[in-house]
C-alpha cells in the first residue's frame, strides 16, 4: 500500500504493508534510525515519536493508522541539537547506553509542551512508559527540569 | 568473568612508535612484542612488517585524534580512556576528537567486563600520552636549541619561557617524526603528578552524548550498509531442541521474504549458532511477520521435563542431605582457588554450633535472571568470496565467532565494533555474531548459486527471542546457620549452597573473621538452562543472601547491624583467608556511609521507616550502601534515599560517569528485587517481555541517590559492577528496619509487594 506521511514536516511516501508498525517504516523504508526497537509491544518507550504531539509507541502504531498526523521524530526535535531538552541532555551528561534517550527525549517534549513547567509528579507520569535500563532516571528528570520555564517545581 | 592478563602495568617489553601520515600528521602509539606475534611480526622482524599502533594522530591543525580502545555499551570508555591519554599528552580535551577502534591484534584486549578497563589501561594510557609528550618536548628542544628541561608544555603548545617562544605539537611534528620513539621509562618518568591533572578526575561529558540527543548516533541496530537484507532466527523455545522440519517454501512465498533455511548448529557452548529457521526479508518487520506463517517441529530434547519448581524441591532435599551427613568435625584447609571456588571448611563448625548460646537458620533464595539490555540482540555481516565483514556489538569481540559461524578462517574477518545499546554481560557471549556469520553465508552462497550479487544481513532478535535465549544469571539456593556465643560474636557460619553453575562464595566475607566456617555446595541436576555472568558476578545474588544473613545475625545478637558488620571486620580471623579482600576498605566505606546517612539518628525515623546497610567487595572495589525505605500494611514499597560510598582507589577516571553507574547501580538492583525473576516450565523461559519482567521506571526511584568517592592509596580499579551487588541487601535489610519482615527471596512482587 502507498501512505503519504508527514514526517518532521516534510511528505515522505512509502509503499509499505498495511500492518507495518510505523516505527519500521521510520526506521527501514525511511532511514531514521533515531527511534528505536526495545520491545515490540509499547513497554519500554524507546520507539517513542509524536504524532499531532501526543507521544506513541511506534512499534505498536501501524502505518495505516497513522492518516494525516504530523510525525515528529528525534531527528526533527531541533536541526541541530539545540532544543532546550537536547542541550540539558548534554549539559547534565545524562546517557550512559543511551539507547533509550530518543524516546525519552520525545516524551519528555511532549509534556513541557504542554505542561511548561512539571512537578515532579507529572514529570513521573509523563515518563513512566521510557524505560532507562542503564537507570539515568535522577538525571533526566533533572534535564527536564532544567529545560523547563523556570527549572520546573519540586 | 572473564580475566584479562597484562593488568595494570604495562609490559616491559612494549615499545613506543612513531609514524608521519600523509598531509604532515604524526601517529603515536605502543606495542607490545605480544600483540605483535598474534599479527605474525615481531619486535625482532622486519620493520616494514609491522603495523604502527596508534592511539594519537596530531592534525596539522593542532588538534588531536585519540583512539578508544574498547567497546561502549553504556560504561562511557569510550570517553574515560581518551581521556587519560589526553591528559598525560597535555591537550585541551576540546582539541581532541575520539575514534573507535577496530579490533584489531595491535591494541590488545579490546573487552569490556569484568570492571577491568580502567585497571588493565590506566596505567599504559597514561604511558601512551606521556609518550606523545616526551617526543614534543625533544622536537622543539632539538628546534630551538635549548635543554629540554627548559620547556613546558600546555594546550598541545611547548613553551620555552626563557626566549619566550612557543610551537604547536602540529609544528612540530615533521621534526618529531625524525627523532626515535622515546623508550617507555623515559614516558612514565615523564608522567604527570596526578595533583596537575587538569582532564581526569573532571566531569566529562560522553563523547557520544550531543549525538545521542540528536538520534545520530549509530547503535549496532542502525548498522546498514547498503543492500541490506534483513534476518530473523527462529530457535526452539526449548533449550537444546532441534529443528526436525519446516514449512519453508510457504513462507519462502511470503511478501518481501528472499531467503527461508534451516540453520544447522554451528561450534560448541555459548559462542555456538543453535539449530533454528532463519528468514531473510527485504525489511525486519516483514522476516519478523513471516514467523506468524512459519511452522516448525521441533525435536525438544531432554531439557523438556525440567522446570523451576522442581530445581527449588531438589535444592532442599540436597541441603537436608547435606546437614544430616555434615562430618563431625573438620580440619581441612582452606582451598586455594579464588571466588566461586570449591568451598571453605575452617574450625569446627559442628562442635560450636553445639556449644553456641544461640544458633539462628535460614533458607535464602535469588532467581535466575536474565540481562535485559534495551538493544535486543543483533549483528550485521557481510560474506563474500571466501571473506566476512561484520560489525560486532559484542563485550569480547572475536573474530573466532562469526567465523565458526561461516566456517571460515578467523583471519579471513574484519571485525568493526559498533556502540550497543547496554551489556550487563549480556555481549560477553556472542552467539549472535555466530548466527549471523552462518546466516549470511548462506545468504551469498543461495544468491551467487542464482546468479545475484552478495548483500549485507542484518539479524535481529525480538525481545521474545532475547528473553528466550540469554545466558541467565545462576539461581541461588543458599541454607545458612549461625552459631553465637553468649556476647552475641559470631562463632561458626556454615552457607550450603544448592547451585546452578558451581557459583559458591567460598572466599567471601563473613570468612575469614569467623572461627568455624563450612561452606559447601551441591549442584543441582540436570540443568540445561544456559547461565553466565551478570553485571557482578557472583556477587549480584551472593551479596543479597550473605548481607541479608549477616543482618540477621545481627538482630539476633541485639547489635546495631552497621557496627556489628565493623566489629566482624576488625577481628580477622587467619592469615589470607580472605581472597584479596582489605578489611580496612570495607570499614572506610561502611563508616562513610554510616556518616552520611545519618545512620546513628535512624531511631528518629517514622514508624513503617527504615534504613537498612550492606557492603560488597566486588571486582576489586568496595562499595556500601544505606538506604531508607517506607512500607505500608499492604506491602507498598518506596526506596526514599540512598547514600553510597565507594572505594575504587586513587583516582576517579571521569566523576560525572562513575555517579552516573552508582545510579544505575542501585536503580538495576531495583529490578532485580521487585519484579526481575525468569522461571522454567517444560524446558523454556516462561516470561516472554517486558511485561512479565518489569525494569524499574522513574516514578519508583529516590529522589536522592548521594555517592561519596572515597580516594584511597590504592591504583584506580573499576566501577561498572561494584555499584550493584550491595544496593539490594540495602534495601531488603531496610524492609526489615521498616517491617520486621525479613526477606530472604527474590523477587519481591510474588510475595505481595509493589512500588509505592
Amino acid at each position: 500500500m502507498e501512505y503519504s506521511l508527514n514526517v518532521n514536516g516534510v511528505s515522505r511516501k512509502v509503499d509499505v504493508p498495511e500492518r507495518m508498525p510505523l516505527l519500521w517504516v521510520l526506521r527501514d523504508s525511511l532511514g531514521l534510525k533515531g527511534t528505536k526497537f526495545g520491545c515490540g509491544i509499547a513497554q519500554c518507550g524507546a520507539c517513542t515519536v509524536l504524532l499531532n504531539g501526543q507521544p506513541t509507541r511506534s512499534c505498536v502504531t501501524a502505518v495505516s493508522a497513522v492518516g494525516t498526523r504530523a510525525v515528529s521524530t528525534i531527528e526533527g526535535l531541533s536541526p541541530d541539537g539545540s532544543h532546550p531538552l537536547q542541550r540539558a541532555w548534554v549539559e547534565l551528561d545524562v546517557p550512559q547506553c543511551g539507547y533509550c534517550q530518543a524516546g525519552q527525549l520525545m516524551a519528555a517534549s511532549a509534556l513541557l509542551k504542554s505542561t511548561p513547567s512539571p512537578t515532579d509528579q507529572q514529570i513521573d507520569t509523563a515518563m513512566s512508559g521510557n524505560v532507562c535500563r542503564c537507570g539515568t532516571y535522577l538525571r533526566i528528570k533533572q534535564a527536564i527540569k532544567a529545560a523547563a520555564t523556570g527549572g520546573g517545581r519540586a | 568473568m572473564a580475566h584479562t592478563k597484562n593488568d595494570s602495568r604495562l609490559d616491559r617489553r612494549a615499545f613506543l612508535q612513531v609514524s608521519v601520515l600523509a598531509g604532515g600528521g604524526l601517529l603515536i602509539g605502543f606495542s607490545s612484542p605480544d600483540a605483535l606475534a598474534q599479527r605474525g611480526g615481531g619486535p625482532g622482524g622486519a620493520a616494514a612488517s609491522l603495523a604502527p599502533n596508534v592511539y594519537i594522530t596530531i592534525h596539522p591543525d593542532n588538534t588531536f585524534t585519540i583512539i578508544a580502545k574498547n567497546p561502549e555499551t553504556g560504561q562511557g570508555i569510550k570517553t574515560a580512556l581518551p581521556m587519560i591519554i589526553a591528559e598525560e599528552l597535555d591537550v585541551d580535551w576540546a582539541q581532541v576528537k575520539i575514534q573507535q577502534a577496530d579490533l584489531d591484534p595491535k591494541y590488545g584486549a579490546q573487552m569490556e567486563g569484568g570492571s577491568r578497563a580502567i585497571p588493565s589501561n590506566y596505567h599504559n594510557m597514561r604511558v601512551v600520552g606521556a609518550g606523545g609528550r616526551v617526543l614534543m618536548l625533544a622536537a622543539a628542544a632539538q628546534q630551538w636549541n635549548v635543554p629540554q628541561s627548559e620547556l613546558t608544555t600546555a594546550r598541545g603548545v611547548v613553551s620555552h619561557a626563557a626566549s619566550n617562544r612557543t610551537a604547536t605539537y602540529a609544528s612540530l611534528a615533521s621534526r618529531a617524526a625524525t627523532l626515535p620513539a622515546p623508550e617507555v621509562t623515559t614516558a612514565e618518568a615523564a608522567l604527570k603528578n596526578p595533583r596537575d591533572f587538569k582532564i581526569i578526575g573532571q566531569r566529562i561529558r560522553g563523547v557520544d552524548a550531543q549525538d545521542i540527543v540528536m538520534g545520530k548516533a549509530i547503535f549496532s541496530i542502525d548498522v546498514a550498509p547498503p543492500n541490506t537484507l534483513h534476518a530473523v532466527f527462529d530457535k526452539c523455545p526449548v533449550f537444546g531442541g532441534k529443528v526436525v522440519s519446516a514449512n519453508l517454501d510457504e513462507v519462502k512465498k511470503l511478501p518481501g521474504v528472499r531467503h527461508a533455511f534451516v540453520v544447522e548448529p554451528a561450534g560448541q557452548g555459548s559462542n555456538s549458532c543453535v539449530s533454528g529457521v532463519a528468514i531473510v526479508a527485504d525489511s525486519w518487520w516483514l522476516a519478523n511477520d513471516a514467523r506468524r506463517t512459519l511452522r516448525v517441529m521441533w525435536d525438544e530434547g531432554a531439557a523438556a521435563t525440567q522446570s523451576s519448581v522442581g530445581y527449588l524441591a531438589q535444592a532442599r532435599a540436597l541441603a537436608a542431605k547435606a546437614a544430616a551427613a555434615t562430618p563431625a568435625a573438620a580440619s581441612a584447609p582452606a582451598p586455594a582457588g579464588g571466588r566461586g571456588g570449591g568451598g571453605a571448611m575452617i574450625g569446627d563448625v559442628n562442635a560450636a554450633f553445639a556449644g553456641a548460646a544461640k544458633v539462628i537458620e535460614a533458607e535464602y533464595f535469588f532467581p535466575l535472571l536474565s540481562h535485559a539490555p534495551l538493544e535486543p540482540q543483533n549483528s550485521t555481516a557481510h560474506y563474500k568470496d571466501g571473506r566476512l565483514e561484520i560489525w560486532s556489538p559484542s563485550q569480547i569481540p572475536s573474530k573466532q565467532h562469526p567465523a565458526t559461524g561461516a566456517g571460515i578462517p578467523p583471519e579471513n574477518v574484519t571485525m568493526h565494533l559498533a556502540r550497543s545499546g547496554g551489556g550487563f554481560g549480556r555481549r560477553l557471549v556472542s552467539d549472535y555474531d555466530v548466527e549471523v556469520g552462518r546466516i549470511a553465508k548462506m545468504v551469498t552462497d543461495e544468491r551467487v548459486a542464482a546468479g545475484l550479487p552478495s548483500v549485507p544481513v542484518k539479524l535481529l532478535w525480538t525481545r521474545e527471542d532475547d528473553m528466550a535465549h540469554d545466558q541467565y544469571r545462576p539461581t541461588g539456593y543458599h541454607f545458612f546457620k549461625a552459631g553465637l556465643d553468649a556476647s552475641g560474636k559470631l562463632i561458626a557460619y556454615r552457607d550450603f549452597v544448592a547451585s546452578t553453575n558451581s557459583v559458591v562464595p567460598a572466599n567471601e566475607f563473613p570468612r575469614g573473621f569467623v572461627e568455624n566456617v563450612s561452606i559447601m555446595s551441591e549442584n543441582v541436576t540436570p540443568f540445561s538452562v544456559p547461565t553466565g555472568a551478570l553485571r557482578a558476578p557472583p556477587t549480584n545474588g551472593v551479596s543479597f543472601v550473605i548481607q541479608g544473613f549477616i543482618d540477621e545475625v545481627a538482630v539476633a545478637a541485639g547489635k546495631d547491624p552497621l557496627q556489628y558488620r565493623l566489629d566482624l571486620l576488625n577481628s580477622p580471623v587467619g592469615p589470607g583467608a580472605t581472597g584479596g579482600f582489605n578489611p580496612a576498605r570495607a570499614r572506610g566505606v561502611l563508616e562513610a556511609v554510616r556518616e552520611m546517612s545519618g545512620w546513628n539518628r535512624r531511631s528518629e525515623l517514622p514508624t513503617g521507616t527504615g534504613k537498612g546497610v550492606a557492603f560488597q567487595f566486588a571486582h576489586a572495589g568496595y562499595v556500601a550502601y544505606v538506604v531508607e525505605v517506607s512500607v505500608t500494611a499492604s506491602k507498598a514499597l518506596r526506596v526514599r534515599r540512598a547514600w553510597c560510598a565507594v572505594d575504587i582507589g586513587r583516582q576517579i577516571v571521569n566523576p560525572s560517569q562513575a555517579e552516573n553507574l552508582v545510579h544505575g547501580g542501585l536503580i538495576e538492583a531495583m529490578s532485580h528485587l521487585m519484579a526481575w525473576n525468569i522461571t522454567i516450565d517444560k524446558g523454556r523461559v516462561v516470561e516472554q517481555n517486558f511485561r512479565q519482567y518489569q525494569p524499574t521506571r522513574m516514578s519508583q526511584v529516590p529522589t536522592d541517590i548521594q555517592v561519596r568517592f572515597l580516594q584511597t592509596d590504592f591504583d584506580p580499579t573499576g566501577l561498572g559492577e561494584p555499584s550493584l551487588p550491595p544496593a539490594v541487601p540495602a534495601i531488603t535489610n531496610a524492609i526489615f528496619a521498616a517491617s520486621g519482615v525479613r526477606i530472604r527471596s527474590l523477587p519481591l512482587a510474588p510475595q505481595g509487594y509493589s512500588w509505592g
